[in-house]
């Protein structure tokens, strides 16, 4: 007897069909995995998870739903600012403004310098990251230059500006929050056979 | 696909030779590749390791440079973990899970001989890269560690990549494997045989298999985006265009903490036949131990991220996996105190699966322990990362993975072979794995705790003593399995003793029912179930 | 020589002393529980075996109240381990580690980078890299070994002990942790994203550490040196420090000869550079490009327009490569130093171009 022809147990499905349904649950699972790329994006901006801040809110300054009147004048938080130049770019920048005492909900600009040390035009793109990751969703940019690419000519130097509110409804145990800049060349590495 | 559509009269006349392996769809000749492949690769993986020790017998680099050293890390655990235990236990489920439920083969049997003849290539694209940076071709192998950290993994060279497509070999021959064994023990079990009544090891299996089809793909679809990554410009894992280094550890251990148990389970299945048929005493709390794999089965799936404590997270979410990750002790005290239970009153003797078993039972203790402490946060700060952590493990897949699997060889080898293997040898065999083993990786706890980080080609001098230990000991322990593999190939040789179709006195269970070795086919009448 | 030990070392923070507690008392309870579960084992072993001619029972499990509250009992005590003897002082201790609640006294910036951190104080405006200080003859046998072999550094970071101190950690390249054991600390560095942990260091003293995630080949040899010194030391430290940096910066401004520059040259070579390109300037076959007879070194320094063409010498040496473990040196290493390692690499090993650079025209290229 071979095994297509042994009686099946009582209440199984035929074969093909349970094959089927199994491929179902490894597509299922494959696609799982892909999913968790923008759903763990997602998750990250919404709880903090990895001290990614709320990303490009596309109403800009106007899209503030935070009124001034709701500053939090009982505390205040010192918000630090600190950059780090990633390999690939002749880049130098340093925060004009190096930490800054703020209370919540106060309408705040701050300034990096930025400079291309290089002699040929280059782009570069901020990555934000803030530091302690619970603090990253109450951390609303308002304005950013870290919501576009930045082109530098040779040797240019650029104040660039960044707009935000701490808002009020952040932890009251948090009094310090780093927001920290990486600044990647834009333009991939090309990858060489090593 | 080719479903277990194979004409009865075309069975009895195989090819002979290699084509005979090359094309067999026999659950037993497949079991035996698997379980051959194994052990070769077992020793393959060892040479790696020994290699690594000997760097590591004193302070200075002697023998090989750093870049060399990491690939022989990062490749021993691939083929340890890929290549030589989870091959040992698909091997297990091909010959034994039919032979248990009194089917008279596997359900899909051409899916079969693929499963495993993916094998042998993905074993050959891991250490390829060896031999061509041999000829200088490329930087070598794999040199990121077992778990392809990105960006790490990014910046490597060829290597890597290599390790990518064999791991998605191995994933693929493991979900063809699974689905095969999934679909076998649904649809081909004896008529009497309820799910309720399935042997143990049939039962560890059934969760092993749900667990590698709901995670291996993960795995590949975590590797597939690193390949991209590399190649074609995405950023999953790359900051710079949005992507997220840690989103590639959490992939990566969503299939990783699982994997754990896709190498144990089928071992703590295998475990109480082996205590069962040594203490004349049927197997104690059946149920129970069937619920603690569902609930070690379905906990694995949700405690991945304490593997990556360090990496920083929210303070809710690191007490969320530390208690998640403590409560898998609960399932498996369960399944120690079955154990316990099946030998109290029994009448044991020590023939060498006991030995092995009882063996794994201590040493297995160990590694349970010492996952508890490692569960939590804040002593996880000093463990993580350090030597501590890589003696904890080799605890659990070492003792509780292949020593388990070596008391499941001695048990199951007379049914295999016909022959019985040299009780002398195997207590040699067993004695000396459990001293050299512990004098191997006892010293790698302290060093841990004296703040050794794991995967360091030269150390401080106040880790010189223990690392020269635990050497002495790897070398011990290296050289002891040859006895093993004499045993085995003895056996297989046909040399030894005949063994009866009950090789063993108190050995229970429908496998022990057929002669001693098995005719090429069994069970075309499936058996009455009691 | 130092010795072994058999547990953590001395630990000198509170959160280490914390996690040195729970680390006791967790082996404690973990012993015990091996001892009792085995020692039962251990009599079943030798009482219950055939030789000793007991008869097999036929249990297959609880039978009766009783036999059911015996069997429950040790699953209550595992529960009561598991979430109160061990899970409350767990829960404690992550909650003293993750205390970034009250204020910290300073900030300390931790930069982990292929195969070295570099450290940031950006109240004082401070920074500087921090190499391994083991000279490789140690590791190639050919010299004894110090007492501090693989856990030395060129420049130590120093902190003020009884100072709450914030540590931010970000790296440049791969992921690397840092880790001192006698901090309880060890938290990765993870490129393009900002972690942060704490230490408040109680007594004076050296503490050693290393990098805990595997990074590449370097990964055994960027260890971690704290220097614990009073305020009035850290403070003085501080300005001395800034001096240096004032004068490392002036030092650029006069002219060098090419001698002092080929000495300049061979330390920060030997520092930094013999880790990949070897000390002979050979690299590695497929790994690590060789400097001697290089394309890129042997070709002119500047351009038809008095810059320095891409991918030249300069270029690849201020900017590195992408992609590669060439780094950025010049995030990381002053004028005269990057003047003088050019130098020394276009006149060492057999290479013969016979210019120089000048720490000047390294500024002025910034």
């Amino acid at each position: 007897m071979s095994p297509d022809t042994t009686p099946a147990p009582a209440g199984s499905i035929p074969v093909r069909r349970l094959v089927f349904r199994l491929l179902l649950v490894v597509a299922a699972s494959f696609a799982f995995g892909w999913a968790m790329v923008p759903f763990y994006d997602v998750l990250c901006r919404v709880t903090g998870l990895n001290g990614k801040t709320p990303g490009f809110q596309p109403g800009g300054l106007a899209g503030a739903a935070t009124p001034l009147s709701a500053v939090d004048r009982s505390r205040t938080v010192t918000v630090e600012f600190t950059g780090t130049v990633m390999p690939g770019l002749p880049w130098d920048m340093r925060p004009l403004t190096p930490s800054l005492d703020l209370h919540p909900g106060e309408l705040q600009q701050v300034k990096y310098l930025v400079r291309n040390t290089s002699d040929r035009p280059i782009v570069g793109q901020a990555i934000p990251s803030v530091s302690p990751g619970q603090a990253a969703q109450h951390f609303q940019k308002l304005d950013c230059f870290c919501f576009r690419q930045q082109t530098l000519a040779p040797g240019e130097s650029r104040e660039m500006a960044l707009t935000f509110i701490v808002k009020p409804e952040i932890d009251p145990e948090i009094h310090q929050i780093t927001l920290s800049y990486a600044f990647y060349n834009v333009e991939e590495p090309r990858r060489e056979a090593r | 696909m080719d479903i277990a559509t194979h004409p009865a009269e075309h069975r009895d006349a195989h090819p002979t030779g290699l084509l005979r392996w090359l094309t067999t769809t026999n659950h037993k000749e497949i079991g035996t590749l698997y379980l051959s492949f194994s052990l070769l690769m077992f020793f393959v993986g060892g040479l790696m390791i020994l290699a690594v020790r000997a760097e590591l017998f004193q302070p200075g680099l002697q023998l090989m440079r750093p870049e060399f050293f990491n690939q022989l890390i990062g490749v021993h655990a691939l083929v340890m973990i890929f290549a030589a235990l989870m091959p040992a236990a698909t091997g297990f489920a091909n010959w034994m899970i039919p032979l248990m439920i009194g089917a008279p083969d596997m359900a899909l049997p051409r899916l079969n001989n693929w499963g495993f003849w993916l094998l042998p290539p993905a074993a050959l694209l891991l250490t390829l890269p060896f031999i061509l940076a041999a000829f200088g071709v490329g930087s070598g192998a794999i040199d990121t560690g077992w778990t392809f950290y990105a960006p790490l993994s990014i910046q490597g060279g060829m290597g890597i990549d290599f390790a990518i497509f064999a791991v998605h070999l191995l994933g693929i021959s493991s979900i063809m494997g699974s689905i095969n064994i999934i679909a076998t023990i649904f649809n081909l079990r004896a008529p009497e045989m309820s799910l309720m009544k399935m042997p143990l090891f049939v039962w560890g299996w059934l969760i092993t298999a749900f667990l590698l089809i709901a995670t291996i793909p993960v795995l590949a679809g975590a590797v597939t985006m690193l390949l991209t990554d590399r190649h074609f410009g995405t950023h999953f894992f790359k900051a710079a265009g949005g992507g997220d280094p840690i989103l590639f550890q959490h992939l990566f251990w969503f299939f990783g903490h699982p994997e754990v148990y896709i190498l144990l389970l089928p071992v703590w299945g295998l475990i109480p036949h082996v205590l069962s048929a040594f203490s004349r005493k049927p197997i104690y709390g059946y149920r129970a131990q069937v619920w603690s794999f569902v609930a070690i089965g379905v906990l694995s799936v949700v405690v991945w991220a304490h593997h990556f404590f360090t990496a920083g997270m929210p303070v809710p979410a690191l007490i969320y996996f530390m208690f998640s990750t403590m409560s898998i002790s609960l399932p498996l005290a369960v399944l120690f105190f079955c154990w316990l239970a099946t030998m109290w009153r029994g009448s044991m003797t020590f023939e060498t699966p006991m030995l092995f078993a009882t063996g794994f039972i201590v040493l297995f203790g160990i590694a349970g322990l010492t996952g508890l402490v490692l569960a939590d946060v804040a002593a996880d700060a000093q463990y993580h990362h350090s030597y501590f952590v890589v003696a904890h493990f080799h605890y659990a897949l070492f003792a509780g993975g292949i020593m388990g699997v070596m008391a499941g060889v001695y048990y199951w080898l007379p049914k295999w072979t016909g022959r019985m293997y040299s009780e002398t040898v195997g207590r040699w065999h067993f004695w000396l794995t459990v001293v050299s083993f512990n004098l191997t990786f006892m010293p790698q706890f302290f060093l841990g705790l004296a703040g050794m980080p794991r995967r360091i080609p030269d150390y401080a001098l106040q880790f010189a003593e223990f690392n020269a230990i635990s050497t002495v000991g790897a070398f011990i322990l290296g050289f002891s399995q040859l006895l093993f593999a004499w045993n085995v190939i003895r056996c297989m040789r046909g040399q030894g003793d005949k063994a009866e179709a009950r090789a063993w006195e108190g050995a229970e269970g429908l496998e022990w029912e057929l002669p001693s070795p098995p005719p090429h086919h069994t069970w075309e009448i499936q058996p009455e179930v009691k | 020589m130092p010795a072994f030990t058999w547990s953590f070392p001395e630990p000198v923070t509170p959160v280490a002393h914390e996690t040195l507690k729970i680390h006791n008392e967790f082996m404690v309870i973990i012993t015990v529980l091996f001892t009792v579960v085995f020692a039962i084992m251990v009599y079943s072993l030798v009482r219950h075996r055939k030789s000793a001619g007991h008869e097999a029972a036929r249990f297959t499990g609880p039978r009766g109240a009783v036999q059911w509250l015996w069997t429950l009992v040790p699953f209550a005590i595992l529960l009561f381990i598991d979430f109160v003897l061990m899970g409350v002082p767990a829960v404690h201790a992550l909650l003293e580690m993750e205390d970034t609640q009250t204020k910290a006294d300073m900030v300390l910036k931790v930069t982990g980078m292929q195969w070295k951190w570099q450290y940031e104080y950006p109240d004082a405006g401070i920074r500087f890299v921090s190499n391994l200080a083991t000279p490789p003859e140690q590791t190639a046998n050919a010299e004894p070994k110090g007492d501090n072999y693989l856990l030395e550094v060129d420049n130590p970071v120093v902190l003020p002990v009884g100072k709450k101190v914030r540590v931010l950690l970000t790296s440049t390249d791969v992921i690397h942790t840092w880790w001192v054991p006698q901090f309880g600390v060890k938290r990765d560095a993870i490129p393009g994203y900002l972690r942060e942990t704490w230490l408040k260091i109680d007594q004076p003293g050296t503490y050693r550490g290393q990098c805990a995630e595997l990074c590449g080949k370097g990964h055994g040899f960027m260890p971690v040196v704290v220097e614990a010194v009073s305020e009035p030391e850290y403070l003085a430290w501080v300005e001395k420090q800034k001096a240096v940096m004032v004068a490392a910066a002036s030092a650029g401004d006069r002219t060098w000869s090419q001698d002092e520059l080929m000495v300049q040259g061979k330390a920060v070579y030997d520092k930094i550079c013999t880790t990949c390109h070897q000390p002979d300037g050979k690299g590695i076959l497929g790994a690590f490009p060789a400097i001697a007879g290089s394309k890129v070194v042997n070709q002119s320094l500047f351009g038809p327009d008095g810059k320095p063409a891409r991918d030249s010498h300069l270029d690849r040496v201020m900017n590195g490569k992408p992609g590669t473990a060439m780094q950025a040196f010049k995030t990381t290493l002053n004028d005269v130093e990057i003047a003088g390692v050019v130098t020394f690499q276009r006149n060492s090993f057999g290479n013969r171009m016979g210019d120089m650079v000048q720490p000047a025209q390294i500024k002025a290229l910034r």
